[in-house]
């Protein structure tokens, strides 16, 4: 392997970017780096989208097929993974760019569609039923009647300060990264300013946790500063678990440096000379390219003793946790980096003042100090020129559900929700009504479209009741039952509670019980049930409250969340579970009710035969028939009729 | 520092950075507590102590949140109690209705609970988790169906005994507790000493009960049915029953014995002036042969089985001799039958002791004679108490009566054993005789009385010197046995007791105690051997005549076969 002595780029890209008194450089300098950046090429360079979501829709395969066409062709081409570029609804992302032209880029790209696509752009002819758009660049001829790809609606609002390298360079590219500025405000720092500076400027950019606690970042480090400890500790809390949530991977996935440089940067303020980057073991792809970005920094000195002569001392090291959600809780995070078991701590005393081994300790989220290089690069005042009052800076919302464009955008605090979905997401899919936008993941709640015109920032969705939480939003339709999510995220839940306090781990696993009976037909009805039933709702608030008040950690007092706000808004759809024993969404499988048309029935008893609950009657050739007391809703009848004659009452 | 804070309307002080409990327990307020251990830092984990604190807009645990200036607290607001009650009535609903079936009817903490939050309906009808008891060991029963997950077991086997035998496992509602690998618990390296059941709040955790196979034994007129107890047990009657200091509750215990149907009664205190007399004989010779020193104490089952599994390196050390209780059921099968002219088979030796290891020791096959053991049941003072109450007996209005001949003497020495520093006094008192041929002035070494940890001390004992030490709780012995590994070799004779404080702690004890009350119990059995008549083994005139007419010399041919044992390395998980 190349040390950095041996590598002329290396020594090159120290000396003259990362060292440099100021970001504006000389010509030569300037030409040297548009070709590491690769805004100058000699031959065509192929980018493949390939963070988690573009492997899940077959980028692995595209390539292949790309690799494949180019060894036929005998083409000298450079294939490049690049991580999410956000609009993962449209991934496989292939951007082609060819000597002097911009760089295109074309979307479900599987690979089948390769050959199409490459014989066309090779020919510069570009294939318009797939193209998302074109990077103009003062270097490179634009492409004719081809949109610029950030004018695109999905990203003509968004303001992508975390996200800006994510889709665009490799991220396993370190020189790329220094090439475009990277790990110069981390120079700076540890060379030009006091620790108490640094916590002085991110304070002042008024940067809140990103993580869901919304706690005000420079102050939490100003807290770790101040407390006496012989040692203190940054950890990165990369153990994103929300459902639905995803921004950390793609942050990882896409622009590793950037987080580490907001690591270093992070410890540096606090006076840390060892940091933990606490990343989910699931999450394969981020761990792999993580920990290749780590042995880079480390390779240029940006990780080590003495950095830059500095007189910093730092080093990061990598834990994986083993599949619990709890462990994103920042203190049952630190028990598990101690060996402990996996359960949250009583605070006070908080972590910044007793934390890892009981020295001082910061634990901040991924999204937090990837925004860190920027701050220091540009300024509290930048920061906070972008955003709400009480909420600067941009958030990554992770959009998934029934909205036609899904996946991560980055927008300024203070960007309303209709804009969200209807603007950016491009509204609801095949013509359908928005029902509910559900923010926060398990601890968080659903917003009706009342309240569509709605700011958003931490404070605005406090008072409708809501939380900003980790960014995730799932947008629900006509067609999703509010009981079966509320359902759905208490099962999360009772699973993944630790156990450790009485009214989470007893509390949870009652409240799913109850909501199971609602949204369940036992197979002898009685009033009896129907009153239990009730019951059952109405101990559910009471329960909620006390689990709400006196659980040990957040995930507990968070836990009645998406169970009362559902149960809030949409009370009538709980009523007609209960007393209905109807789920007018059609979703609570044991709910359902079949009817078979009589019309398109040919009696040919194969439903009669299938049936598990002997609920068809009927004779041969003749209609059958379906006794409703006696169906289950398993569907099975549904599936099997050749003649489509059963449907969902 | 001392700050004011308001609780429930009263001002009251507080010292600063000290928790709500804490603050509230001195100054007489009681909260209902679950997880909380005295001495040990809060988990915050049952939440039954929450308070609420004006402005804050949670309830507040008050055993882990430290107490500030401005705080206005109320203990019983209707917040909390409805969040208690709740927390209970969560409890009771993954519990088994099994109360009036269960081993703690009555003493139960999570029956007291639904009796003071006036739980009155099953609010939450669901599944409850279905485990199977365990009852592998010989001293105690693992019922896991009943565990509401306090934790004080695990803390006080790791954080007090530094065993840990059980922790726990899994994670949510299928959190568990439970030995190494989810093995039975007689597999692990649990040793017996029954603190866990101390300090357990539920019928989760109880000893293997024995009394009731006694009640068929009792009755049957072909066995010749005898027990013995231990000077524990008396004081600690004394203490369940309110009997006053200086009435004779010993001579109350041995009729109300009687009533029951025991044919004999003795007190295993004869047979703690027998074994004093060997081990001094023992410790002397090794003195003299200047081997296989230190001697430990070989009378605590839960150290045997400590030294057996963690450092059997250390096996040639311990005494040879039997436990008092296995000393006097060897006698009676031996001695007691010949003179009885009873065949040892028909004899059923009962023994009542303070302690759940017993119930090991005497299934232990060293512990047997011929296929016969020793001891055939050992009832802890729980089951006796259980017993007098199942038949009937007011142990109050009991004429106090003499134990059986020929094993009625007992001295002091033989009592004070109990205690830790007991053992090593009573042996020190007859080795000082024997080896100077004058009585320990005073009879009494202060530096090895009292319930810390770990006592030292060092004797003039003629022209020796004597390196002595007391162990209570496992948790000093470790730091000890390294020492010694690493070749200190300034002690000569150390007592282990596993229980911290000593056999009147033991895991066989009523429940509930404060500490007051177990200082009171050591300080009981010193005041009585302050005035007796005989303080001594060596003077015990029964022992003497049992040596003429049986054993002949301490340590003979025939002491070695009925008063003498062995012991083996065991492999236990972990």
């Amino acid at each position: 392997m190349e040390t950095i002595a041996s590598n002329p780029n290396s020594q090159f890209l120290i000396n003259e970017v990362l060292l440099a008194e100021t970001g504006v450089y000389a010509k030569e300098i300037n030409e040297r780096l548009l070709l590491i950046t690769r805004n100058k090429i000699t031959h065509p360079v192929i980018y493949i989208g390939m963070g988690t979501c573009g492997k899940v829709a077959g980028a692995e395969y595209t390539k292949q097929a790309i690799i494949q066409y180019i060894d036929e062709k005998k083409l000298n081409v450079e294939v490049i993974e690049v991580g999410c570029i956000g609009l993962c609804s449209a991934e496989p992302l292939v951007n082609v760019q060819l000597p002097g032209k911009a760089r295109v880029s074309f979307e479900k790209i599987t690979s089948d569609k390769v050959d199409t696509l490459l014989d066309g752009i090779f020919n510069y002819s570009v294939p318009s039923e797939y193209v998302l758009g074109q990077f103009p660049h003062a270097n490179h001829e634009e492409w004719d009647g081809v949109p610029y790809f950030f004018n695109h609606p999905f990203f003509a609002t968004q303001k992508r300060i975390v996200l800006q390298n994510c889709g665009i360079i490799d991220p396993l590219s370190i020189e790329d990264y220094i090439a475009r500025g990277g790990y110069r405000a981390f120079i700076k720092t540890i060379t030009k300013f006091t620790s108490e500076k640094v916590c002085e400027t991110v304070e002042q950019s008024g940067l809140r946790g990103r993580g869901g606690g919304g706690f005000f970042t420079g102050e939490k480090w100003k807290i770790a500063h101040s407390s006496a400890g012989d040692e203190k500790f940054l950890i990165c809390n990369a153990d994103e678990s929300d459902p639905g949530a995803f921004m950390d991977r793609a942050i990882i996935e896409g622009d590793p440096h950037r987080l580490i440089e907001g690591i270093a940067i992070a410890a540096y303020a606090i006076g840390a000379t060892k940091a933990f980057i606490y990343i989910r073991a699931e999450y394969i792809l981020a761990l792999e390219r993580l920990k290749k970005a780590i042995l880079q920094a480390k390779e240029f000195g940006l990780l080590g003793e003495n950095i830059y002569n500095s007189g910093f001392n730092l080093h990061l090291i990598v834990k994986q946790g083993a599949g619990a959600f709890v462990c994103g809780e920042e203190t049952a995070l630190i028990n598990s980096i101690e060996g402990k078991r996996g359960q949250p701590r009583s605070k006070p005393p908080y972590p910044a003042v007793e934390g890892l081994y009981n020295k001082p300790t910061v634990v901040n989220n991924v999204e937090t100090l990837a925004n860190i290089p920027s701050i220091i690069e540009n300024g509290a005042l930048w920061f906070n020129e972008i955003g709400t009052g009480n909420s600067k800076g941009t958030k990554v919302f992770a959009m998934t559900g029934k909205i036609r464009n899904a996946g991560l955008v980055e927008i300024p605090m203070g960007t309303t929700l209709r804009h969200i979905i209807f603007d950016i997401c491009d509204g609801i899919r095949e013509m359908k009504e928005l029902k509910a936008v559900h923010i926060g993941g398990p601890s968080g709640s659903c917003i009706t479209p009342q309240n569509l015109d709605i700011e958003i920032d931490y404070d605005s969705l406090i008072g409708i009741g809501a939380i900003m939480g980790s960014g995730g939003m799932v947008v629900m339709d006509e067609n999703t039952c509010m009981v079966d999510i509320a359902k759905y995220f208490m099962n999360f839940l009772q699973r993944e509670s630790c156990g450790k306090c009485i009214p989470c781990r007893e509390g949870t696993r009652r409240m799913h019980e109850i909501l199971e009976n609602i949204t369940k037909r036992p197979s002898n009805e009685s009033g009896y049930e129907t009153l239990e039933r009730f019951k059952g709702i109405m101990q559910l608030e009471s329960l909620a409250e006390v689990i709400r008040t006196t659980s040990l950690c957040g995930l507990g007092q968070t836990a009645p969340n998406p169970l009362l706000s559902t149960l809030k808004w949409f009370r009538e759809e709980y009523e007609e579970h209960i007393f209905d024993r109807k789920c007018k969404a059609g979703v609570c499988k044991d709910l359902r009710l079949f009817y078979i048309d009589v019309d398109k029935c040919t009696g040919c008893t194969l439903c009669i035969k299938k049936c598990p609950a002997d609920a068809i009657i009927g004779t041969p050739r003749s209609p059958h028939f379906i006794i409703e007391e006696k169906c289950t809703g398993c569907g099975i009848c549904y599936d099997i009729c050749k003649f489509v004659a059963i449907s969902v009452k | 520092m001392i700050i004011n804070i308001e609780v429930n309307n009263k001002s009251i002080k507080a010292k600063r950075g000290e928790t709500i409990l804490s603050a509230l327990s001195r100054n007489g307020i009681s909260i209902p507590v679950l997880c909380h251990m005295d001495g040990l830092d809060a988990t915050g984990s049952c939440r039954m102590c929450v308070v609420e604190v004006e402005n804050l807009p949670n309830l507040i645990p008050a055993c882990s949140y430290p107490v500030e200036e401005w705080m206005k607290i109320w203990t019983h607001s209707p917040k909390v109690v409805n969040a208690r009650k709740t927390i209970v009535e969560l409890l009771l609903s993954n519990h088994p209705d099994d109360c009036l079936y269960c081993e703690r009817n009555g003493s139960c903490e999570l029956q007291n609970f639904a009796i003071e939050l006036n739980v009155r309906e099953r609010r939450f009808p669901g599944k409850k988790n279905k485990y199977k008891t365990d009852p592998s060991s010989a001293s105690l029963v693992r019922d896991p169906a009943k565990c509401v997950l306090c934790g004080r077991c695990v803390r006080m086997c790791d954080e007090i005994l530094d065993i840990a035998a059980i922790d726990f496992i899994g994670r949510g509602n299928k959190s568990l507790i439970t030995p190494a690998l989810s093995k039975p618990l007689n597999l692990s390296n649990c040793i017996n000493c029954g603190q866990c059941i101390m300090v357990c709040p539920t019928g989760a955790l109880h000893e293997k009960i024995h009394f009731r196979e006694l009640q068929d034994a009792l009755h049957n007129p072909n066995l010749h049915v005898v027990i013995q107890y231990s000077s524990a047990v008396p004081i600690t009657l004394a203490d369940e029953f309110g009997i006053k200091p200086g009435k004779d509750i010993h001579g109350k215990l041995n009729a109300a014995l009687r009533k029951i149907g025991f044919d004999k009664v003795f007190e295993t205190a004869f047979a703690v002036d027998l074994s004093i007399i060997e081990q001094s004989e023992e410790l002397i010779q090794r003195l003299q042969n200047k081997e296989k020193l230190p001697m430990f104490t070989s009378c605590c089952p839960g150290w045997i089985k400590y030294i057996e599994q963690f450092s059997p390196d250390f096996i040639e050390n311990i005494s040879t001799c039997k436990s008092p209780q296995q000393m006097l059921g060897a006698v009676l099968n031996s001695y007691y039958a010949e003179i009885q002219n009873i065949p040892a088979e028909k004899i059923y030796s009962v023994s009542v002791m303070p302690c759940t290891a017993k119930k090991f020791e005497a299934q232990r096959e060293q512990m047997t004679h011929k296929g016969i053991s020793d001891v055939d049941a050992v009832l802890t003072t729980r089951e006796l108490i259980k017993l007098i109450t199942l038949n009937g007996i007011n142990i109050t209005q009991c004429e106090p009566e003499l134990p059986d001949l020929p094993f009625r003497n007992r001295s002091s020495a033989g009592k004070i054993v109990s205690a830790s520093g007991g053992m090593l006094e009573a042996v020190l008192r007859t080795i000082y005789f024997k080896l100077t041929g004058k009585e320990l002035p005073g009879l009494k070494i202060n530096e090895i009385r009292g319930s810390k940890g770990y006592k030292e001390a060092k004797l003039k004992i003629g022209n020796h010197v004597l390196g002595v030490a007391a162990v209570n709780g496992m948790g000093s012995v470790r730091k000890l046995l390294n020492e010694l590994a690493n070749g200190r070799n300034d002690l000569h004779f150390i007592e282990v007791m596993a229980c911290p404080g000593g056999c009147i702690n033991g895991g066989g004890q009523p429940l509930y105690k404060d500490i007051a009350t177990l200082k009171n119990r050591a300080k009981s059995l010193y005041d009585a051997d302050e005035i007796e008549s005989i303080r001594v083994a060596h003077k015990n005139t029964g022992v003497n005549e049992l040596y003429q007419n049986f054993f002949t010399t301490p340590l003979s041919e025939k002491c070695q076969q009925y008063l003498h044992t062995t012991y083996k390395k065991r492999e236990v998980l972990l």
